[in-house]
């Protein structure tokens, strides 16, 4: 890719395996990436391909077995807690179900008044803190004067996703990596969430990956797009390289699997799978 | 014209709350299908598709209840029938209805042949269970289903062929109403193309004789079914073809929705996803006139105080608002 920013994640021969001996898995075989700062990755995937695990091994939550991630050019180094916390700073989640993603003790304003104080921002006035939590609310179209004093589980599902984005926007990390975040929601909400995300992009200016398995959407939102099949990248270059010529087999075969408006969507290619 | 399957005449029905409020989730709403083809509908979360999907079987259980209007299959009136004859003579062999997530309801402890002996046993009572299983093998293996499926319980079944084999078991007795229930969201790409085109099978065999499919997928809708039906806050607010509806929509709100459609075809990338602002009305306080006017771009003052009928146009066309179609048409081409 002839990408000329400058890199700000990237990996080589990446690999995870679960188990060992005989049950060994290999869930991410040896891959390489270059995610450029600024930029917008979609993963594309289907169940059981390894983008999950792949996003665990970038936010540090488990360990690579092999292979190194580089962060802004120098290998990532997470061996201590501390060091873990610091690159948090850097790099955040936004997770496929809202309704786990909150500790259900803490009120809204907590959740919010958290990231402020993580950010630096603990010895502001409460005033000031206020009128911050505000503007991120209206961000993404909520009333903060409606949340406060509430718990998570008084939120809609919509309503909780949107605030994950307005935490993204009190942290302003580098890197934002989304895990299937409009899978649990409806296609209107959906439009909603992802002109968020695009609008915080260009507010905060930060690199998004997304990993998602709806191969539309990946072609509407990213720059470039990594095809991953049984732990390994099958295809990768810009949205437009990979969808509209895509090469891979496997690629082709996910394209021809959503349905589509304009072109016919065709049934007959179908073959019943037999195994259970 | 086929003959008609299913008709529904401003059916009513209402969630009673346990503060004994009513909440009118289904409003009104009329439609009917023909032999052989299937209706779509479309929606936001919350705007009453699945409780439609539960009302048209005619079984109701708190907190949902029944209040007014008709269901018509094939010159049968079930909406008064009480719940035990539903269960007895309509569920499963006139309306078979399968539920959102129904494949994560089998009973673990259970091989799939006796969810089938459970089926036809509250219909036949007597049926050797020899032939239930000659039944059961005969179909599954029409649909392309390993008949060793039968013998097997749910967990080792992967998600796509629990969801296959749900939707057998729930059309074996050859119901002629299908009430689909988003039966392909919780799936992948493959897996979903495979469970429509199961469905498709089972109208071309005549096993199903009409479908009702119900998603917010709008471009698996568009592929499925023959008709669309957009739901809002428990009314229908626009009906018409799959094609029509999805290239040629009349009502704000359809027009919103089909905005959102994401597909990875040419093209399509450098269309700006139209968001819907705001959030649907709560029903517990329906705002009276238009429902859809406090979120609507083309509102004006006499959308909120008169009350909105359907208006029809066109052939088997109908749509919610007060603004004449041909002022609408300019609006959106003006965009």
């Amino acid at each position: 890719m002839s990408d000329t920013r400058p890199l700000c994640l990237s990996g080589k021969g990446v690999t995870k395996v679960f188990g060992f001996g005989e049950k060994k898995t290999v869930a991410v075989d040896h891959v390489d990436f270059e995610f450029h700062e600024g930029e917008l990755i979609s993963i594309v995937g289907e169940s059981g391909s390894g983008k999950t695990t792949i996003s665990k091994m970038l936010l540090g939550l488990t360990s690579v077995t092999d292979g190194t991630i580089y962060f802004q050019g120098k290998p990532l180094d997470i061996r201590t807690q501390k060091k873990k916390k610091e690159y948090w700073k850097d790099i955040q989640a936004i997770f496929q179900d809202p309704f786990s993603s909150y500790n259900v003790f803490h009120k809204i304003d907590q959740v919010l008044l958290d990231c402020i104080n993580m950010r630096g921002g603990k010895k502001l006035s409460m005033d000031k803190k206020i009128e911050m939590m505000t503007e991120a609310c209206s961000f993404v179209n909520l009333k903060y004067a409606e949340l406060t004093n509430k718990y998570p589980f008084e939120l809609s599902g919509g309503q909780m996703q949107r605030l994950m984005i307005a935490r993204i926007f009190l942290l302003k990390p580098k890197i934002l990596l989304a895990d299937e975040p409009t899978s649990m929601i409806d296609a209107c909400s959906r439009a909603t969430i992802l002109d968020m995300l695009m609008n915080l992009r260009n507010e905060i200016g930060m690199t998004i990956i997304f990993i998602t398995h709806d191969i539309g959407l990946a072609y509407y939102i990213s720059d470039s797009v990594y095809i991953m099949e049984h732990g390994k990248f099958v295809e990768s270059g810009t949205a437009d390289e990979v969808i509209l010529n895509s090469k891979a087999p496997y690629t082709k075969r996910l394209i021809s699997d959503v349905p589509k408006i304009y072109e016919e969507w065709d049934l007959n290619t179908v073959t019943f799978s037999t195994e259970s | 014209m086929g003959k008609t399957i299913l008709e529904v005449k401003e059916l009513t029905t209402k969630y009673i709350t346990r503060f004994g409020e009513d909440v009118y989730a289904v409003d009104h709403v009329s439609l009917s299908i023909e032999e052989g083809k299937s209706l779509g509908i479309a929606g936001e979360s919350g705007c009453g598709k699945s409780t439609l999907a539960l009302s048209l079987m005619g079984y109701y259980f708190p907190p949902l209840h029944y209040t007014s209007g008709d269901i018509i299959v094939e010159g049968q009136n079930i909406s008064k029938l009480d719940p035990d004859t539903i269960r007895k003579n309509i569920l499963g062999t006139e309306i078979a209805y399968i539920p959102q997530a129904a494949m994560n309801a089998l009973n673990p402890t259970q091989k799939i042949i006796r969810f089938i002996e459970d089926v036809v046993h509250v219909h036949e009572p007597k049926m050797p269970k020899k032939d239930i299983y000659d039944l059961a093998r005969k179909r599954f293996e029409e649909l392309g289903l390993p008949a060793s499926v039968l013998q097997k319980h749910a967990v080792e079944l992967s998600g796509g062929m629990k969801q296959r084999t749900v939707i057998a078991i729930s059309t074996i007795l050859s119901p002629k109403v299908l009430i689909a229930d988003e039966p392909s969201s919780a799936l992948d790409v493959t897996s979903q193309k495979m469970v429509i085109k199961m469905l498709r099978n089972l109208m071309d065999l005549g096993y199903i004789k009409s479908m009702i499919f119900i998603t917010h997928e709008l471009p698996l809708l568009y592929n499925v079914t023959d008709d669309i039906m957009v739901m809002y806050a428990g009314q229908i607010v626009e009906k018409g073809t799959a094609k029509e509806m999805v290239f040629n929509p009349t009502h704000p709100y359809s027009k919103g929705l089909m905005g959102s459609i994401i597909v990875p075809e040419e093209g399509t990338r450098d269309v700006k996803l139209a968001a819907i602002p705001g959030t649907p009305p709560n029903l517990k306080k329906p705002p009276s006139g238009c429902r859809f006017a406090e979120r609507c771009k083309y509102v004006t003052n006499e959308c909120k105080l008169t009350t909105v009928g359907l208006t029809e146009f066109g052939d088997g066309r109908s749509y919610r608002c007060i603004v004449p179609i041909e002022k609408l048409r300019e609006e959106y081409a003006n965009e």
